[in-house]
């Protein structure tokens, strides 16, 4: 092996190593690494792969249990289904890309996980994504009766010189305008191409995307977050790991050729902090082709369908590096890769490029020899490349040629397990690191108008002009689609007309509240798990698994390490009690923007649940008028940290209230069984918003009014808490739930308005008012 | 009575239409690659992105070999359904008048629309009781677009079968046009997803009635007594 032009310190130093780690590497090597094997390790030491800052912390968090078929270390995970069949599921980020170029970064973040699913062995049957952009200062819909809108403040443009006054403020005041009208711009800008990015990878390949979340949070202006989340339905016996194995077995490279996309994405945008000269890293954002991907995927399938191959992985993050590597490692073998056989679209690339081009679309599988043209005869057959491009070995080694000449050599173990782990060094910050939220408009005190405030504000308002840029129906399984129940439902097997019998079903849901998690990282992440469980007991579901992502700052300084620590603390504990363990997710650390400060910590949490028959798969509407409403679980709602909060502009609280965790889980059960013998007509959690917005998004759902006696008070409407329901029925049937938990009848399903106490307001009023997104699709 | 359903690269529905298609007779899947229809009595062009829609959408899938034999079979009177991608496909291949535009609003949109049956005696309506079906759409390219002639010309000849009821055409169709069947009336194609709604459970029933209407003109067909095949 050549050794001219090794590469310096300094340049390892570039690629995001520090010092120590260089010298490590050389240490492992036994001597200094060349510029092939440096590029190598830069990104499997990167924290997007190593998580060098996590590892430690992950491994708190319970991983098994009844229904665990495969838990975090593969592609996917996967939670068993019964009748031979798994669900394999696991969210994944895909942030920084999205702040750069917020349509392929989003479309790519699709690709990804989709391709998580197919390497074990299952077919993408759903996608979920999860969102946070800036405030995009949308206006209300229309001006509330009585009050005078502000909007000076809400950024709208043209009636703002009439309200705007003459005062020694102007200039100062007109510059913070302009500047929160270029960040919603941006924020909405990010909005709409990453929503287009997701629909048009997931429309394209065929694959229904049935939920998600958006929250508009400051915070998250310079850093926005784009989490995708698939799952997939696969036969137990046919499930394929990633570990390489059978020496002298031929390793084939397929699906799109390699280009020079997405360079150093896992090092260099992944895992350290954006700046103002993100453009210049657009080339390091890969670009995304459902239609090579669809081929891939049917390619893949087909492949383990016909047990023609003996491993399968993805390649994501740092390309061929990562995936030939953690295939050797996880097989305990060697593997030896000859970059000259790798089919490229540009010439002339280097034999580090080959290796650490993130260029999408590209699987790596083991073959025993005597299958390879059958392997390559199919890939032709669904016109997609395919190369064998190296061998599995017992040296222990990844080994690189370029054509004859060895260009890098590795051992295994150093490249992929050997990373140093770092501790985390947690403080509890003084006071909280974020601004008190701007706010929108001046808090009013009529219950009426915060009512419909609320429900024309970003976090609350209706999703459709978002979910409606999605397919969410193809390979006809979507029993509950989004806006008709709290999770969606999906039937196990495709409908076909022939059941008979009770149709079992799955329900999935993904969430997190950044804010609450900011106000106190443990309890609000337990709510946010919380949460998940109680969206699938709406429709009838029992948690089988959990998959999270954590998406949080910068983890070298003490306060993020102190909210990390303590949000995984509550995702163990909030998992332990659901007995819903965590079967894999990812990790996305140094989200800040580079004047914004951090992000709200944010692990979303996603769940899936299984139920026994998803014809009796709840709703969230009201569905018969005349039915009784009730509020179900340990209803103890508080203002600190809520959307009403937030309206008002008040500063996160220190602390939330604590979390009566076996309370809710009994409150869950109540419904969720409720719901699956039909004692429930519809059920809806209380979440942003309280009880009011509940109460007014089940008339929206349903088209039904609702009377409901209840003395007005703005924590009991407003405030918000973990755990509790708004469901309806039969009055005696809701009495006979209040035997198991608690049961407050408050009104009946009636008329065409929501009747809350004093407050009396149209569906049509509801309905414009939860119609508040629109304009930003406009 | 066996329906043949195409599966080109790129092809997202095949198989909703294939169970679709199933709940009312035999049904399998045609590979684009090759010319046999495998005795096939009727044929579902499906939706999805044939080819990823490059070029235009159903520009490169109407040159594929499965489709000369498709081509050939309408010509000689056989049952031709195009939805969504299927349709833009048929009309590439001349098969259908007119042509199919971005949606109006520029982007990909699903919603569940309500339309109207506008010639209930046809080879693909004959079996719908109701005057109006409750059918998602999907797509991105949905606009239906014809000029003024070849419109006059259709409406003469009845072959405007389905129309958006009134306040559900998103995507910005002439006359509200959302499904024309050929002059002769063996070729129909629609943008709503029929497949997408053969089952309460997932929302619709009202779209099987499409592919019971398919049966039954095969069927009258065979019998001697279809008329309008």
């Amino acid at each position: 092996m050549s050794s001219a032009m090794l590469p310096s310190v300094r340049d390892a130093l570039a690629l995001g190593l520090t010092e120590g780690e260089y010298e490590l590497i050389c240490e492992k090597q036994g001597r200094a690494p060349n510029q092939v094997e440096l590029a190598m390790y830069s990104l499997l030491w990167s924290e997007h792969c190593a998580y060098k800052h996590s590892k430690k912390l992950l491994g708190t968090l319970p991983t098994e249990g009844e229904y665990v078929v495969m838990g975090p270390g593969e592609n996917a995970g996967a939670v068993d289904l019964g009748d031979g069949l798994v669900c394999a599921f696991k969210v994944e980020s895909h942030n920084h890309p999205s702040a750069v170029e917020p349509f392929q970064g989003a479309a790519t973040g699709v690709g990804g996980i989709l391709r998580d699913i197919f390497a074990i062995g299952a077919r993408p049957i759903a996608v979920l994504d999860s969102l946070r952009f800036g405030e995009p200062e949308i206006g209300l819909p229309y001006p509330f009766n009585g009050v005078e809108e502000d909007k000076g403040r809400s950024g709208r443009g043209s009636d703002r010189k009439t309200t705007q006054q003459s005062t020694d403020g102007e200039n100062s005041e007109k510059l913070a305008e302009k500047r929160s009208n270029l960040a919603a711009n941006r924020s909405r800008y990010l909005l709409d191409r990453a929503v287009a990015g997701i629909g048009h990878y997931g429309n394209s390949i065929g694959v229904p995307t049935i939920g998600g979340e958006v929250y508009f949070e400051a915070p998250y202006e310079q850093n926005c977050l784009v989490n995708a989340m698939a799952l997939g339905i696969g036969e137990r016996d046919k499930l394929i790991r990633s570990a390489a194995a059978g020496i002298d077995n031929v390793v084939v490279l397929f699906g799109a050729s390699t280009g020079r996309d997405g360079i150093g994405g896992a090092s260099v945008l992944a895992s350290a902090e954006l700046g103002s000269e993100d453009d210049d890293k657009r080339p390091t954002v890969q670009v995304g082709d459902p239609f090579e991907e669809k081929k891939l995927m049917e390619c893949s399938l087909e492949l383990l369908e016909r047990r023609l191959i003996v491993s399968l992985q993805d390649l994501g993050a740092a390309g061929l590096t990562s995936s030939a590597s953690e295939m050797a490692s996880k097989g305990e073998v060697g593997i030896d890769i000859d970059v000259a056989k790798v089919p490229l679209r540009e010439a002339d690339m280097e034999p580090f490029e080959i290796m650490v081009s993130e260029s999408q679309e590209r699987m790596l599988c083991v073959v025993e020899p005597s299958n390879v043209k059958q392997v390559l005869a199919l890939c032709e057959k669904w016109e997609v490349g395919g190369a064998a491009i190296g061998t599995v070995t017992d040296s222990g080694h990844m080994r690189v040629f370029d054509g004859g000449e060895l260009v890098g050599e590795m051992p295994v173990r150093a490249l992929v397990d050997d990373c140093p782990l770092y501790d985390l060094e947690p403080a509890k910050p003084t006071s909280t690191p974020y601004l008190a939220p701007k706010a929108p408009r001046p808090p009013k005190e009529e219950p009426r108008e915060i009512l419909l405030a609320l429900l024309a504000s970003p976090n609350i308002a209706s999703r459709r002009p978002l979910f409606e840029q999605y397919d969410s129906v193809v390979q006809s399984r979507t029993v509950r689609r989004p806006e008709q129940a709290d999770a969606a439902v999906l039937a196990i097997r495709p409908l076909d007309g022939s059941e008979r019998e009770a149709i079992p079903g799955i329900a999935v849901s993904i969430d997190c509240n950044g804010r609450r998690v900011a106000a106190d990282p443990y309890t609000g992440t337990i709510a946010a798990a919380l949460e998940c469980a109680s969206n699938l007991a709406c429709v009838g579901a029992q948690p089988l698994g959990t998959t999270n992502n954590l998406n949080f700052g910068n983890p070298e300084k003490p306060h993020i390490a102190w909210q990390l620590t303590e949000s995984v603390r509550g995702l163990g504990d909030a998992c332990r009690a659901l007995q819903a363990p965590i079967v894999g997710g990812n990790v996305s650390l140094y989200n800040e923007g580079a004047s914004a400060g951090p992000i709200y910590p944010t692990p979303v949490v996603g769940m899936v649940g299984k139920l026994g028959d998803v014809r009796r798969a709840g709703r969230s509407g009201f569905a018969r008028a005349g039915d009784t409403i009730a509020i179900v679980g340990p209803f103890s709602p508080s203002l600190p940290a809520s959307e009403l909060a937030k309206l008002g502009g008040e500063q996160l609280p220190d602390g939330l209230p604590p979390i009566d965790v076996d309370a809710v889980l009994t409150a869950q059960a109540a419904v969720r069984e409720g719901v699956g013998n039909g004692a429930l007509a519809s059920a809806h959690d209380i979440a942003e918003g309280g009880l009011a917005i509940a109460l007014a998004e089940c008339c929206l759902g349903g088209g039904l009014g609702a009377q409901v006696d209840l003395p007005v008070n703005i924590e009991r409407l407003f405030g918000e808490c973990s755990g509790t329901f708004v469901v309806s029925g039969d009055e005696a049937s809701l009495r006979k739930l209040g035997e198991r938990t608690g049961v407050e009848l408050i009104g009946t399903v009636e008329g065409e308005a929501l009747i809350l106490g004093e407050i009396d307001i149209s569906l049509a009023e509801l309905r414009q008012a939860h119609g508040a997104l629109a304009e930003l699709f406009a | 009575m066996k329906f043949g359903v195409l599966r080109f690269p790129g092809t997202c529905d095949e198989v909703d239409a294939l169970l679709a298609a199933r709940r009312v007779g035999d049904a399998e899947l045609l590979w684009h690659g090759e010319r046999d229809l495998r005795g096939a009595d009727a044929i579902v062009v499906p939706g999805g992105f044939s080819y990823g829609d490059y070029l235009r959408a159903g520009a490169i899938a109407r040159f594929s070999p499965v489709m000369e034999s498709v081509i050939a079979f309408a010509r000689e009177g056989g049952l031709v359904l195009g939805i969504c991608n299927g349709f833009q496909v048929l009309c590439e291949a001349r098969l259908l008048p007119g042509a199919l535009l971005p949606n109006a609003n520029l982007r990909f949109t699903f919603r569940q629309v309500a339309l109207e049956v506008a010639e209930g005696e046809t080879a693909f309506t004959n079996a719908c009781e109701d005057a109006r079906l409750s059918i998602p759409a999907k797509h991105s390219w949905g606009r239906y677009y014809a000029d003024e002639q070849t419109l006059a010309t259709m409406r003469a000849n009845a072959q405007v079968v389905l129309c958006y009821a009134p306040g559900e055409n998103f995507n910005g169709s002439v006359q509200d046009i959302a499904g024309v069947r050929n002059e002769r009336g063996n070729v129909f194609g629609l943008m709503p997803h029929p497949e997408h709604a053969v089952d309460e459970l997932t929302g619709s029933a009202d779209g099987l009635c499409i592919f019971a209407s398919m049966r039954l003109a095969v069927e009258g067909a065979h019998l001697g007594t279809g008329a309008h095949v």
